[in-house]
């Protein structure tokens, strides 16, 4: 790693930009600004942990722009089992979470335009075009994301990674590890958990290499461990949407998800999540909800409309609607059990091939039956996403299967998680407006 | 001629309006091709009716369809998918699987027993399974739309029509005519694929019968009968199906269930 890359690295992340990043956090918690267009009639003012929030992901962002040169980096799928890369000291880039964001910033038409223009499909996950747009055009909201010296793609979230990441390995010619993680029907089998660790086991000497050190045993228990406590806070977090009103809606969830997702490992995010999980409690003993008038209870399954969060919790929160839990959010703290620092690779092979996605559609709607109970829900919004196919397979049974056994009502939304051409304003108005009546008929 | 109460229905290709007595009964109404002026069409809606029955003050009013945020004068806006639920129910007074379709989209509602929406289902954004399809796919054969039905009744045969997207039905059927195919098979084969868009969504929330129909399309006699057809079930219509939008609005502005 270079001299002049390291320098360049300490003095624009560490001596002036983070230190900015805190004062311009400090400054937002001391003098706390609702934005403009906040709907304060309907929904509670924004959780005073957004400022670290954003603190958090523009530093992640920020060690990005400079970590080429002075830390090796690796480009990694959302669920892929990114301890040991942590604990080489590689800087982990996600490129579903910049896809996210830039669905948020509204950039996936333009970035998604430059690979469609490239010959990708439509058809493909939104989330590959606009990395791979990205990739091409070197565009990004966020300024500029580090070229990655190892990709790792782990399939138990689908088998699109796996093309795409062959896509990236070709563009910047660097390693891939894949981690093929066996689809689980009904448990893990012993000898898919064997294959999974053998497949770790290999993986090991290559991000070596990459690195240029050896993996400390020591150190990786320890990332480990950073991992499975903020995996439990996140669980803490989420389950406190049980209490009525809920104090955080998933739309909150999702925003404040990014640490959970991509930085596992870290002591920051432990940090994070408890002081997330304090001030729910504090407006819990307040009875304060993130709905002001929080009439009925929703669960919503598949991945967020990042494009449109803004818009769906406006116009539930209208009528007095919190979407209080989620199988998506859920699914990155349920794990939380499975992980055990004392058996490093064994527990890094079984809590990677357990994530919901790769596993049976049945297991997806016990999880959903589990908390319509738990969370005393009165409807399910099903958003079936063009983009993410293993999430929306079995939706419209396990949806049917839902009304048959609790009798209340469940809406299957058809979008796209970040693509907005998928999605038709009016349509989508139109379904839940009527699925809104459904509730309160 | 006493009116109670009003409801219209502004769709995405028709605008109707409905006047009810005070015990719910249809004592008026009126359809019109909808105009992209919207308000100023509802007032001459409203103008139309001041002159049979001199005031329409205190009369109150709601509003259904895509529209129905654009009627200012409405005391409330309620959703397609109820209304039609209330309409139907109330003129046959029994619940059931509705089919709607309509000229943008198409809606299969589950009604109780009681007239509750005990689920629904719409199309996705595509206008495969709507009005729409079948008045493209008319158009290119240079067929009037209220005659169709009666051609694609009089085919002895049959062509299946695989594409049910309305982009790719057109290229299908230009083909289809370069190569000789009559025009009665194709439209027949249009109707069915066409209403196999819409028992896949039928299917989707499951089908409790009776089966009723409602919306401008069910005018077409082939769609009746190929739903018939398709579903093995008997189709219930109400008299105006057209209206049943409108007439659950005027309804829910009346009160009644």
């Amino acid at each position: 790693m270079g001299m002049t890359a390291s320098l360049k690295y300490y003095w624009n992340v560490k001596v002036t930009g983070q230190p900015f990043l805190y004062w311009q956090r400090r400054q937002a918690e001391r003098y706390p600004r609702i934005p403009s267009r906040w709907r304060m009639d309907i929904l509670s003012p924004p959780l005073r942990i957004g400022a670290r929030t954003k603190e958090l992901i523009s530093r992640h962002y920020l060690e990005g722009r400079y970590a080429s040169g002075h830390r090796p980096v690796a480009w990694v799928t959302s669920g892929g089992p990114v301890e040991i890369l942590q604990a080489l000291g590689f800087y982990v880039l996600y490129p579903e979470n910049h896809g996210a964001l830039c669905g948020v910033r509204g950039a996936v038409v333009e970035l998604s335009g430059m690979a469609e223009n490239a010959g990708y499909s439509t058809d493909i996950c939104s989330y590959a075009r606009t990395d791979i747009g990205s990739v091409l055009s070197g565009k990004t909201p966020v300024g500029h994301l580090p070229k990655p010296d190892l990709l790792l793609a782990c399939t138990n979230i689908c088998q699109t990674v796996l093309y795409w990441y062959r896509v990236l390995a070709r563009h910047f010619e660097v390693p891939l590890i894949l981690i093929d993680t066996p689809f689980v029907y009904t448990k893990v089998s012993d000898h898919a958990l064997g294959y999974v660790k053998k497949q770790l086991e290999n993986s090991i000497s290559i991000s070596e290499q990459v690195a240029g050190c050896r993996l400390d045993y020591r150190h990786l228990k320890q990332i480990i461990r950073l991992s499975k406590d903020a995996t439990e806070l996140w669980q803490e977090i989420i389950s406190r949407g049980r209490h009525q009103p809920a104090p955080i809606s998933v739309f909150d969830q999702f925003i404040h998800m990014a640490p959970i997702v991509e930085m596992r490992g870290k002591k920051e995010t432990v940090y994070f999540y408890a002081e997330l999980l304090r001030e729910l409690d504090e407006n819990i003993a307040k009875g304060k909800g993130a709905v002001r008038n929080e009439r009925k209870r929703l669960l919503w399954d598949n991945l967020p409309i990042w494009y449109r969060l803004r818009y769906l919790a406006e116009y539930l929160g209208e009528h007095g609607i919190c979407v209080v839990s989620s199988t998506y959010t859920n699914a990155w703290g349920e794990l939380a059990s499975l992980m055990n620092s004392e058996k490093p690779l064994e527990s890094i092979a079984r809590t990677y091939i357990s994530p919901i996605l790769n596993q049976g559609t049945k297991y997806k709607l016990d999880t959903m039956k589990r908390m319509v109970k738990e969370f005393q829900l009165d409807g399910v919004i099903l958003h079936s996403d063009r983009s993410c196919k293993p999430y929306s397979i079995g939706q419209i049974d396990q949806r049917n299967k839902l009304i048959q056994e609790f009798g209340i009502p469940a809406l299957l939304l058809e979008a796209d998680h970040d693509d907005p051409r998928a999605y038709a304003d009016e349509q989508v108005a139109s379904r839940l407006a009527s699925f809104v009546e459904m509730l309160d008929d | 001629m006493k009116i109670a109460a009003l409801g219209i229905d502004v769709g995405s290709t028709t605008i109707k309006m409905v006047a009810v007595n005070s015990v719910g009964e249809m004592v008026w109404n009126h359809l019109e091709q909808v105009d992209p002026r919207v308000e100023k069409q509802v007032d001459s809606f409203l103008e139309k009716l001041r002159n049979e029955i001199k005031s329409l003050e205190g009369i109150p009013l709601v509003a259904t369809g895509y529209g129905r945020n654009l009627v200012q004068q409405a005391v409330k806006n309620i959703t397609e998918i109820t209304c039609h639920t209330r309409g139907v129910y109330h003129q046959l007074g029994h619940g059931g699987t509705l089919i709607d379709i309509g000229g943008q989209d198409s809606k299969v509602v589950v009604i109780g027993a009681e007239g509750q929406v005990l689920d629904f289902a719409m199309n996705d954004k595509c206008a495969a399974g709507t009005g729409r399809f079948l008045e493209n796919s008319a158009a290119r054969m240079h067929i009037p739309v209220v005659e169709m039905g009666f051609v694609a009744l009089s085919a002895t045969e049959e062509v299946t029509i695989s594409s049910t997207c309305t982009v790719f039905a057109e290229s299908e059927i230009i083909s289809m005519l370069a190569q000789g195919i009559e025009v009665e098979p194709i439209l027949m084969g249009l109707h069915r694929s066409l209403v196999k868009r819409v028992t896949a969504m039928v299917r989707s929330v499951g089908l409790a019968p009776p089966l009723l129909l409602s919306g401008g399309v069910v005018k077409n006699p082939a769609i009746r009968k190929v739903i018939e057809d398709e579903t093995k079930e008997k189709v219930f219509i109400p008299e105006h199906p057209q209206l049943m939008g409108a007439y659950g609005a005027a309804l829910f502005a009346l009160g009644i269930k």
